[in-house]
């Protein structure tokens, strides 16, 4: 069997729909992921181990089970619980869920390597926390954390692929489909794996160029 | 949930799981090392066409290239791979790129001066790697290698969008027989779980053991710290290693 071009082009407008949904699930996504994390890191950093212990060991647990499984848990077993979605809206929580847990490790580094000095500069200049936090700490430690977290939205991007088990129609998704329509599954899902090199690579050269910009 | 599920789906899933887990890994390592290696090689276009493949692989996505050595490779090429080899192929070349990664950078943080002794005492490069680099470098290499071990556990979740009767595929099963959504998929992440906990402490007993074999002192105890994932003790290091394995590990 060989490579047809106008297979091609008859799955372009599908794949600009995938491509738009993928993009949409990897910006929701991404804003959960770092608004979920940040409250991780926050709660981890209680005074009182009742909140470290059960935050550690959700968080943990999470991180450390597949996000394929997650995704059915969320499509599955919400709607028994009266809670409604669409399947993209599932998946994207699931994904911001899943990778809170990743961003809330990238927090944690990134306000523990701003160096003890600091705080000590702080507390001698009898700064209150909210300003320790705004002017001293947070603009700091931001810095160090920006390529990091680039890296997990590409990793979420070459995560939601996954959705096409909870019937979500990004690019995999639109691929399978034209693939069952027209009984050609080489032209779309080829175009599908390059478009992902296509969009990770200069995303990935993006973020190394932050990283020597932003740290140090 | 009946024993016959248990017996029938679940079990014979966990061990698929365990099967996808073991081949798949071994394929990642034997790449991560082949390619890892090329990547600190004297000739540009070794270096080149290791880097490419790096870049590559970790550019595209697993699931993507899953289905594509399922579903294009056999029309394309004529040959059919059976599921399961189909599936360990593309888990096995992608976690190998992000291993690669791992190796390289291990062998580069190899002091310079070990290199030169080698060059020195007039060793071939097979001598210098396989004597003087590499039992220096895997110590370094097995906490982001458990990392990725973990990562690459999860990944073998995604077979059963192929049909593949692993772990996850037994829920899905099990959940249209028994219609009890919320306790097979709660079984199934603990199962999950168990098995990524089970991975953490081999490679740390594995890290114990190459420690001591260059007279390196390791921390005591394998259930001193109950974390899964490793990290460095220094939050910029943390940071560094977050950004340069691409965030998987």
């Amino acid at each position: 069997m060989n490579w047809d071009w106008s297979a091609v082009g008859d799955f372009l407008p599908r794949f600009w729909d995938g491509v738009l949904t993928t993009l949409e699930a990897v910006a929701l996504g991404s804003v959960i992921s770092f608004a979920v994390g940040l409250v991780w890191a926050f709660a981890y950093r209680a005074p009182t181990r009742l909140v470290r212990w059960p935050v550690g060991v959700v968080t943990e647990f999470i991180r450390n089970t597949p996000l394929l499984v997650q995704l059915f848990f969320f499509y599955y077993v919400l709607p028994e619980w009266g809670i409604e979605f669409s399947a993209l809206t599932t998946g994207i929580l699931a994904i911001g869920v899943h990778y809170s847990t990743y961003t809330m490790q990238v927090y944690r580094a990134g306000i523990e390597a701003v160096p003890p000095g600091q705080w000590e500069a702080a507390t001698a200049l009898s700064l209150p926390t909210r300003r320790t936090w705004t002017a001293v700490i947070l603009p700091q430690a931001i810095r160090r954390v920006v390529p990091a977290l680039g890296n997990y939205v590409i990793s979420m991007l070459k995560d939601t692929p996954m959705f096409i088990g909870i019937g979500v129609l990004e690019m995999l998704g639109q691929a399978r489909l034209q693939g069952a329509d027209t009984f050609r599954y080489v032209e779309p899902l080829t175009v599908v794996g390059v478009a992902f090199i296509v969009i990770a690579y200069p995303a990935s050269l993006l973020v190394r160029a932050l990283e020597r910009r932003l740290v140090r | 949930m009946t024993t016959g599920l248990w017996q029938h789906w679940v079990l014979p899933g966990i061990w698929i799981t365990v099967q996808l887990t073991v081949y798949s890994a071994a394929l990642a390592a034997a790449v991560a090392f082949g390619v890892g290696m090329a990547r600190t090689h004297h000739l540009r276009i070794v270096r080149f066409l290791a880097g490419f493949y790096t870049e590559i692989f970790r550019g595209t996505s697993a699931v993507v290239l899953m289905f594509w050595m399922f579903f294009v490779l056999p029309l394309l090429f004529g040959w059919q791979l059976v599921p399961m080899w189909a599936a360990v192929l593309a888990l096995g070349l992608s976690y190998g790129a992000y291993g690669a990664e791992v190796v390289r950078g291990a062998l580069n943080s190899v002091a310079t001066a070990q290199r030169e002794a080698g060059v020195a005492l007039s060793f071939t490069p097979w001598q210098r790697m396989r004597l003087i680099m590499l039992p220096q470098a895997v110590p370094e290499m097995i906490p982001p290698f458990s990392n990725l071990l973990i990562e690459l556990l999860k990944g073998t979740a995604l077979v059963s969008l192929l049909g593949i009767a692993d772990t996850s595929f037994a829920a899905y099963l099990v959940r249209l027989a028994t219609q009890e959504s919320a306790k097979i998929y709660s079984i199934s992440l603990v199962i999950y779980f168990v098995l990524a906990f089970v991975l953490s402490r081999g490679m740390r007993a594995l890290e114990r053991k190459t420690k001591a074999n260059i007279g390196r002192p390791s921390e005591p105890g394998l259930l001193r710290n109950l974390s899964l994932r490793r990290s460095s003790d220094d939050a910029d290091e943390r940071l560094k290693d977050l950004t340069e394995t691409g965030g998987v590990a």
